[in-house]
């Protein structure tokens, strides 16, 4: 379980923000922002953040599908280290083996106009030498894999409902046996009564097949039943990091606090008494300085105005707990009861 | 019923033809929204919850129409008046929307035009049904706008909708919503757009104003904890119908219905401290569409509960099952009973 | 909810037979009734064109001796009584010597059977093979002109169905040099993205900038005046489409950016797809059914501008046949007057650019069959 899979090294990704007739580069969206982050082997890493804290382009960036700016991706794989970041067209093609992606939309991401059976084995048919019986075996191995029907080999995705889709696109994911899985929420565009059968599912697959997740969503609940540890974003950054339990029980960033203070409880016994965050999230692409937190934030001083936190450890040696807070220390933050 | 319903709803029934047969995303709705309370309306995506709002506003959208039942609007600003039999286009419903019973959407874009000015926006409304003049409106355009706190509501006023963060356009159409000072506010997944710690402001300035002004919102959305944190009672729906509904306590404390049950606990919710990956109940199959018939409980193929030769043959009813808790499902002798006769428990007569 | 969602779950939980994507676009074009009736007629229009030689009663050269005859029919009402087949009545023709103009008389004592496969004037079949049969005619002394004749005695409607051939299929060829134009440019510019977009993009903005009759005046006043029929239809259909490919370009490239962004195209990636299978299994089967819209809704505007090349004279002139070139006989205000069926072949121009713009939007429509409608 201690050893690393994955490593982020000042990971970047910038988007030029165009303008005039010339399109000429006026400015950026660090949409992604010096982060460092480690994923370790067999665990699932929750990524949580709200919409536009850049948590999607992580993901995608990681699997170079989006190109990043600048930054390492170290994979330590069964035979040896790559940096995923500097990979050539060819080796890049190769890494395909062992990181895959579920996607969010379970309508977009399958090709309409393709059948089942073409789907699941694009990656059988670019990146490996198999007979085209083999391949269909392994295509009805991998839907029987993901709990689908091997009749429906000759379909059309559109006659599948969206679970049966999502089921489709994991079936995809899984067809080389990757080592990392990023899971772009994997479920929050699925019913509330069709989410508890996905999210089974890629538990059971991942404690069948060991594969190491990153799960990115902005579902707390979901995080805390599925992850071991959690990072939080925030505007391109990564705010803090911690096994999931300690996070949530005793988060150590003001805006984790506000972000768990948020979350409607589905209890109505329970006391919402608790003071909201005000605000909202600023534009990434003009960053408040210092923390980027601190317009909003309750316990801001001067220093919080002018200094960026950098993201260090504030638990122990053993149990790391990151924190991007000049003041993690001192402030008695709340969690989740 | 703790009061009086300010909005009465019977029987109601939403359908259309299409290619594949008779689509009925509304299958006899009944429901009751008490004044001055909050009401939720929780389901998954096609069980007709949206289609309740509109049909309530009478704005079906094309094909779809009002195929029967009754919506009786008693605000005690004018005498009882039958919604779903006026004409949906028709001088007597717009007098009625917008300035009686008012509407939030889930995307705000939807409701604001993009070319005019919010501030514009908003005063129409007063100047519309209220004959305001232009200095008037503005001046209550503004009061609008602060009062849903729109920060800087002053400049906010000459703001384009697409200048708005996400946040700020809901304000900026609860504003609109909320300018003629309607009795019913119909809050369609006000908050199912934005991100958590926006949709808590929103959310808390909807329950704001519900306690400030008196009014009485239908809020529909399928976060049970959206509705556990805003409302008093809760209706369930599952394919057209309402399949439960009591007090948001007794809804949340003892579920009757299977599929509010399943519901209630497929979803995994923070800090409920279950074990990590233990496997999540699940329910069986998937959300049904407006086309399907089925005979009996519309719920018994997904059921666990379901019981051979019963659930699949009788149609349930609605009926109390405890005091001010009634659920459509035969596991409970009450509902059986009533299905069994024919007919639901005495339903108050509406006023016509 | 919506309606093709609802729609697959029951497909998909009954078991019906499975719905293709070509299936489900048929279904959407069918619901397009103009569209389906749009696509019999030209259907019909292209038909014609093809087997003019066998569905005209004249050879569109033939003089029959009879100028400025108006409109004749075949009845069936002769002699105070239904009569099968219909018959046409003879006419002699006299000259008013009062005014100079021709006057036909109507003589009901002759009468010519209507008949079909009567043998006329001798025809080749694009040149395989010959033949005097013609669909429907009457025995030689009688003669009738469902659209008059013109000032040389030629019978319209005949020289109308000939005329089909150039303009109808000048769309088909323009559009097709066009679409290959496009294609290529607007691809490269979608797909390459960058200084190459930037350049395609201002290319096309300047090319849509002249106004386009000048242009064309410019371009076919360029063309040799030694040039046969043949080499002037080309060149013409040249002209039209250099100047025609810009919008199907931009769809292209509109097609090619909002793909590139589906999430299916970043799975294909990310499963280790190459570029050109990205393109070839992903990306055009996708847009196939767009462009063949798109260049469905172009073929009009490619036939109108034939026709107004060829009516302004610099397009093709006689001795090729085609509408314009026929409507240019009717610019004299005083021949309109005495013979306004001169203008009829207008009337086909209609009815093709109609039934081509329903048949566009009716495609356009379909082209999308997973286009959710929203209901709620």
């Amino acid at each position: 379980m201690t050893e690393n899979l994955l490593e982020l090294r000042k990971l970047s990704k910038h988007f030029p923000i165009h303008s005039g007739l010339a399109r000429r580069v006026t400015g950026e969206v660090r949409a992604v922002d010096d982060v460092d982050l480690i994923i370790k082997r067999g665990e699932t890493l929750g990524l949580v953040g709200e919409s536009g804290c850049g948590k999607s382009t992580t993901g995608r960036a990681i699997l170079r599908a989006i190109e990043p700016t600048s930054g390492e991706i170290l994979f330590h794989g069964k035979d040896g280290t790559v940096d995923v970041a500097q990979l050539g067209r060819t080796d890049l093609k190769q890494i395909r083996r062992r990181m895959q992606m579920v996607f969010q939309d379970p309508y977009a991401s399958l090709n309409p106009r393709m059948r089942v059976e073409e789907i699941i084995a694009e990656p059988l048919i670019c990146l490996e030498r198999m007979s085209r019986g083999d391949r269909r075996d392994r295509v009805v191995e991998l839907l029987e894999l993901v709990g689908l029907n091997s009749q429906y080999l000759a379909r059309y995705p559109h006659t599948f409902s969206g679970g049966q889709r999502q089921r489709i696109g994991i079936a995809r994911a899984l067809a080389l046996a990757p080592e990392f899985v990023v899971c772009d929420e994997p479920v929050s565009a699925l019913d509330v009564s069709v989410q508890a059968q996905v999210l089974n599912l890629l538990i059971e697959l991942q404690q069948r097949l060991g594969t190491t997740y990153l799960f990115i969503s902005h579902d707390l609940g979901v995080i805390e039943h599925l992850c071991d540890r959690v990072a939080v974003m925030y505007l391109g950054r990564i705010v803090e990091v911690a096994d999931t339990e300690a996070l949530l029980r005793t988060p150590k960033m003001p805006y984790v606090e506000a972000l768990l203070a948020s979350v409607p409880h589905a209890d109505p016994h329970a006391v919402t008494a608790h003071a909201i965050v005000r605000g909202e999230i600023a534009d990434p692409a003009n960053r408040p300085t210092g923390c980027a937190f601190h317009p909003r934030c309750a316990y801001a001083t001067d220093v919080c105005r002018s200094v960026a936190p950098e993201l260090r450890n504030v638990g122990t040696r053993s149990n790391p707990h990151l924190a991007a807070c000049h003041f993690s220390e001192t402030l008695q933050l709340n969690g989740v009861a | 019923m703790t009061s009086r319903p300010i909005i009465s709803v019977r029987n109601l029934e939403v359908g259309a033809m299409s290619r594949h047969g008779m689509l009925r995303p509304l299958r006899g709705i009944d429901l009751d929204l008490p004044f001055g309370q909050t009401v939720g309306l929780v389901g998954e995506s096609g069980c007709g919850k949206s289609m309740t709002a509109r049909a309530l506003l009478n704005i079906t959208p094309a094909p779809m129409r009002i195929t029967g039942g009754t919506i009786i609007l008693d605000d005690g600003k004018a005498p009882p008046q039958n919604l779903s039999a006026l004409d949906p286009d028709g001088v007597a419903m717009r007098a009625i929307r917008g300035a009686r019973v008012a509407m939030i959407f889930q995307e705000p874009m939807t409701a604001l035009s993009p070319v005019h000015t919010i501030g514009d926006q908003i005063g129409e409304m007063v100047r519309i049904h209220r004959k305001l003049g232009r200095r008037e409106a503005k001046a209550h355009a503004i009061e609008m706008l602060d009062m849903v706190s729109m920060p800087n509501a002053r400049q906010r006023y000459d703001a384009y909708p697409f200048n708005l963060s996400g946040g700020m356009r809901q304000r900026a159409m609860i504003a609109m919503a909320l300018a003629c000072g309607p009795d019913v506010l119909v809050a369609d997944e006000p908050t199912t757009a934005l991100d958590v710690t926006i949709q808590a402001q929103i959310l808390e300035l909807l329950q704001r104003l519900q306690a400030d002004l008196g009014m009485t919102v239908l809020l529909i959305t399928h976060d049970l904890g959206v509705v556990a944190r805003t409302t008093k009672r809760v209706a369930v729906m599952y394919l057209g119908e309402i399949v439960e509904e009591a007090s948001t306590i007794q809804l949340f404390d003892t579920p009757l219905h299977p599929y509010t049950q399943g519901l209630l606990s497929s979803v995994p919710r923070l800090g409920s401290r279950r074990g990590r990956r233990e496997p999540l109940p699940t329910m069986r199959g998937t959300v049904p569409s407006a086309l399907v018939e089925l005979a009996g409980c519309a719920f018994h193929p997904r059921c666990t509960k379901a019981v051979a030769g019963l659930c699949d043959v009788i149609k349930p009813v609605m009926a109390e099952v405890n005091p001010g808790h009634s659920a459509r499902c035969l596991l409970y002798p009450e509902v059986l009973v009533a299905s069994k006769r024919g007919s639901s428990v005495v339903q108050p007569e509406p006023v016509s | 909810m919506t309606i093709e969602k609802a729609a697959s779950t029951s497909t998909a939980s009954t078991g019906q037979p499975e719905e293709s994507p070509l299936r489900l676009m048929w279904y959407k074009f069918r619901a397009h009734r103009l569209a389906v009736w749009s696509l019999w007629i030209i259907v019909g229009l292209y038909l014609m064109a093809i087997f003019a030689n066998f569905l005209a009663p004249f050879d569109p050269e033939t003089r029959t001796g009879l100028p400025y005859s108006p409109p004749s029919w075949p009845t069936v009402m002769a002699d105070d009584g239904f009569n099968w087949p219909p018959v046409v009545y003879g006419v002699t023709s006299t000259l008013d010597m009062k005014t100079f103009k021709r006057v036909y008389t109507v003589d009901t004592t002759r009468q010519y059977p209507v008949k079909l496969f009567v043998a006329g004037d001798q025809q080749s079949w694009f040149g395989l093979f010959a033949s005097d049969r013609h669909l429907i005619g009457v025995e030689s002394g009688g003669a009738f002109f469902l659209m008059g004749t013109d000032a040389l005695g030629r019978d319209v409607f005949s020289r109308v169905i000939y005329g089909s051939r150039i303009s109808l299929s000048i769309g088909l060829v323009g559009v097709s040099i066009s679409l290959v134009l496009g294609v290529i440019l607007g691809g490269i510019s979608g797909y390459f993205g960058g200084a190459i977009d930037l350049v395609v993009q201002r290319l096309i903005e300047i090319i849509q900038c002249f106004p386009s009759i000048p242009l064309w005046m410019a371009l076919a006043a360029a063309l040799p005046h030694d040039w046969t029929t043949v080499q002037v239809y080309f060149g013409i259909t040249v002209i039209l489409s250099l100047v025609g490919w810009t919008d199907l370009a931009r769809v292209v490239r509109g097609r090619f950016l909002s793909l590139r962004e589906e999430d299916f195209v970043m799975a294909a990636r990310l499963a280790g797809a190459s570029e050109a299978r990205i393109i070839g299994k992903h990306l055009l089967p996708s847009f196939a059914s767009h462009i063949i819209a798109s260049v469905t809704l172009s073929i009009p505007s490619m036939i109108l501008a034939e026709t107004s090349l060829s009516f302004l004279g610099i397009g093709l002139t006689p001795p090729a046949l085609s509408w314009g070139v026929l409507l240019q006989t009717a610019q004299n205000v005083n021949t309109l007057a005495i013979s306004p069926w001169l203008l009829l072949p207008g009337g086909m121009v209609i009815i093709t650019v109609l039934a081509f713009n329903f048949l566009g939007d009716g495609l356009r429509d379909a082209a999308d069959p997973f286009a959710k409608e929203r209901l709620s």
